[in-house]
């Protein structure tokens, strides 16, 4: 890993351009992708970089480090229960929210209040709040943030969102690492990794980065099949299930005769 | 040990669904339902999407109900002839139902709708099987321990035209009843998700008038093709027949179905009944109380359809 962070400074320094006189970020990833196999339960990405500058640590307000990782996003529906006729729960109100990550963590060097100002959060897309997109939800409902809030809170539940500030570790102002846990119920897609330098509640670099998650071997060629040939893959589905009733009758049979 | 389910996507523990597969297998092999209504809210509750929990049933009913119905023919205890009947009935039913069901759908609400459903079959239906065995183990004990007479009496099932002889159930009645049965049992299997085996039992023994030890063989038949059917519409058209999932449900199902048919018949066909009542009754009696309670949490979240 030493090597490639090596490569990627020279290869910054080449390309070093006439704007980048601050502090800039260089990544790294333990892994680029994540396997989905058949005993997959969840799995742990190691994020680490380095600030890069040409002149000494800036003094006064310390360097913050914000780690972001976004699964693929996509609408949900939030229905909510209420009594009805003071008799039983059922589903009255629904929204739509238009874009909600499937997994997504947010970890600092520090709470996320003094790291960030709330116009880089709105801008940028930070925290939890802004990451989730509902345009058109207000008009489905009056209280439609409490129905946001209930994504957050059920998915923050599951382990699929996660607010980890303090978690990032910074030395010297220069090397961070964090350690972001996947839970074992992922969604399949690409998740966006994004790193953002602050100093004063302002964002003065940013980085990104994708890990690929992805279903292989077995769970892949079953996945496959069960989409592209679904006739084929219910009638497999049967075969096991007879195969398999007859098989323990059959076992169950011998047994009894010995 | 922890698996990755490739439809459901999520990751469970083997051993707990192995274990779930063979409580229910042995509750299928005694009592001849395919175990669904059991089954299905089990694994909502450890997880598992509805509507991949729903299919996957379906196929895992397949299996430990075909691991049944051999024990039965073995001892002879299938009427295939009623079986069949009951059958072209149930086929007819649950392509109607699949109907109904996404007329309920576009409607709205049909999640409460299933579980109304639930509540009021599975009240009524064990409620009376409750107190009609309680009956007849009262006047079998008055009785000084001599089989209860059995009841032949000629009712309205008995008037019809188009009779048919039924050898192995020993009944000469007319096939209409018999294909009503199982056209309703049809239309409840496809909008409750399950076999319907709970509703058709009683369905036999008390209006068709059929024999308890032929009736679990025979409902285990007809059980097998119509959640053959099902599974098949559910891998082709919403692509959620979970096939690892089914696998380690039905490992533990089979062995479980046939632990069951052994118990099964060394019971007498009155515990037999009231154990099936009492275990409606408290299946029924979990839903109703999920209606009238207030719920944990009041929001729930659902893929938007349509894409």
């Amino acid at each position: 890993m030493r090597m490639r962070l090596s490569t990627l400074i020279c290869a910054l320094l080449l390309a070093l351009p006439a704007w980048a006189t601050d502090e800039e970020v260089v990544l790294g990833l333990s892994s680029d992708h994540v396997s989905i196999t058949t005993s997959f339960d969840g799995s742990e990405i190691l994020i680490f970089g380095a600030v890069k500058r040409e002149q000494p640590i800036p003094t006064g307000e310390p360097l913050q480090v914000i780690i972001t990782v976004a699964g693929p996003s996509e609408s949900v529906v939030v229905r909510r229960k209420a009594k009805w006729k003071n008799f039983i729960w059922v589903n009255t109100d629904t929204v739509k929210i238009d874009q909600a990550p499937a997994f997504y963590a947010v970890a600092t060097t520090a709470p996320l209040s003094s790291v960030l100002t709330r116009t880089e959060d709105l801008r940028e897309k930070v925290t939890l709040e802004h990451a989730i997109r509902s345009v058109g939800a207000a008009s489905d409902a009056a209280d439609a943030p409490s129905f946001t809030d209930a994504i957050i809170r059920i998915r923050r539940k599951a382990g699929l969102y996660q607010t980890l500030e303090g978690e990032v570790s910074l030395d010297q102002q220069t090397l961070f690492r964090t350690a972001i846990t996947m839970p074992a119920n992922l969604t399949e897609g690409d998740y966006v990794a994004r790193i953002f330098l602050t100093r004063n509640g302002k964002i003065i670099s940013t980085q990104q980065t994708t890990i690929g998650v992805r279903k292989v071997g077995l769970e892949r060629w079953l996945f496959t099949l069960s989409r592209q040939q679904s006739i084929l893959y219910g009638l497999m589905s049967l075969a096991i299930a007879i195969a398999a009733g007859w098989g323990a009758s059959a076992a169950f049979q011998m047994l009894r005769r010995h | 040990m922890q698996i990755y389910l490739p439809i459901a996507e999520i990751s469970v523990n083997a051993f707990l669904l192995l274990g779930l597969g063979g409580i229910v297998g042995v509750l299928s092999g005694m009592f001849g339902v395919g175990g669904g209504f059991l089954m299905t809210p089990l694994l909502f509750f450890i997880g598992i999407p509805p509507a991949v929990a729903v299919a996957t049933e379906a196929n895992q009913i397949v299996a430990s109900s075909f691991s049944g119905v051999l024990a039965h023919f073995r001892r002879q205890t299938v009427d295939l002839k009623m079986g069949t009947v009951l059958l072209i009935g149930g086929l007819l039913g649950a392509a109607l139902g699949v109907v109904v069901f996404n007329y309920l759908k576009a409607a709205g609400q049909v999640d409460l709708l299933v579980k109304l459903c639930y509540v009021a079959f599975l009240g009524v239906v064990g409620g009376l099987m409750f107190i009609e065995s309680l009956n007849a183990i009262r006047k079998s004990r008055k009785a000084g321990g001599t089989p209860p007479p059995k009841r032949r009496q000629r009712n309205w099932v008995h008037a019809m035209p188009f009779k048919m002889r039924f050898r192995t159930s020993g009944l000469y009645i007319s096939v209409i009843p018999p294909l009503i049965v199982g056209i309703l049992v049809g239309i409840l299997a496809a909008i409750m998700g399950v076999g319907g085996g709970f509703i058709m039992v009683p369905a036999m023994i008390y209006i068709l008038g059929m024999p308890t030890k032929v009736v679990i063989g025979t409902s285990l038949f007809q059980i097998i093709f119509v959640t053959a059917f099902t599974t098949m519409l559910h891998a082709t058209t919403n692509y959620t027949v979970d096939v690892v999932l089914a696998v380690l449900l039905l490992v533990g199902g089979v062995i479980g179905a046939q632990i069951g048919t052994q118990i099964g018949l060394r019971m007498k066909a009155e515990q037999l009944r009231i154990l099936l009542a009492l275990m409606v009754l408290a299946v029924c009696g979990k839903l109703a109380l999920d209606l009238l309670l207030q719920p944990n949490e009041l929001y729930s979240l659902g893929a938007a359809g349509g894409h």
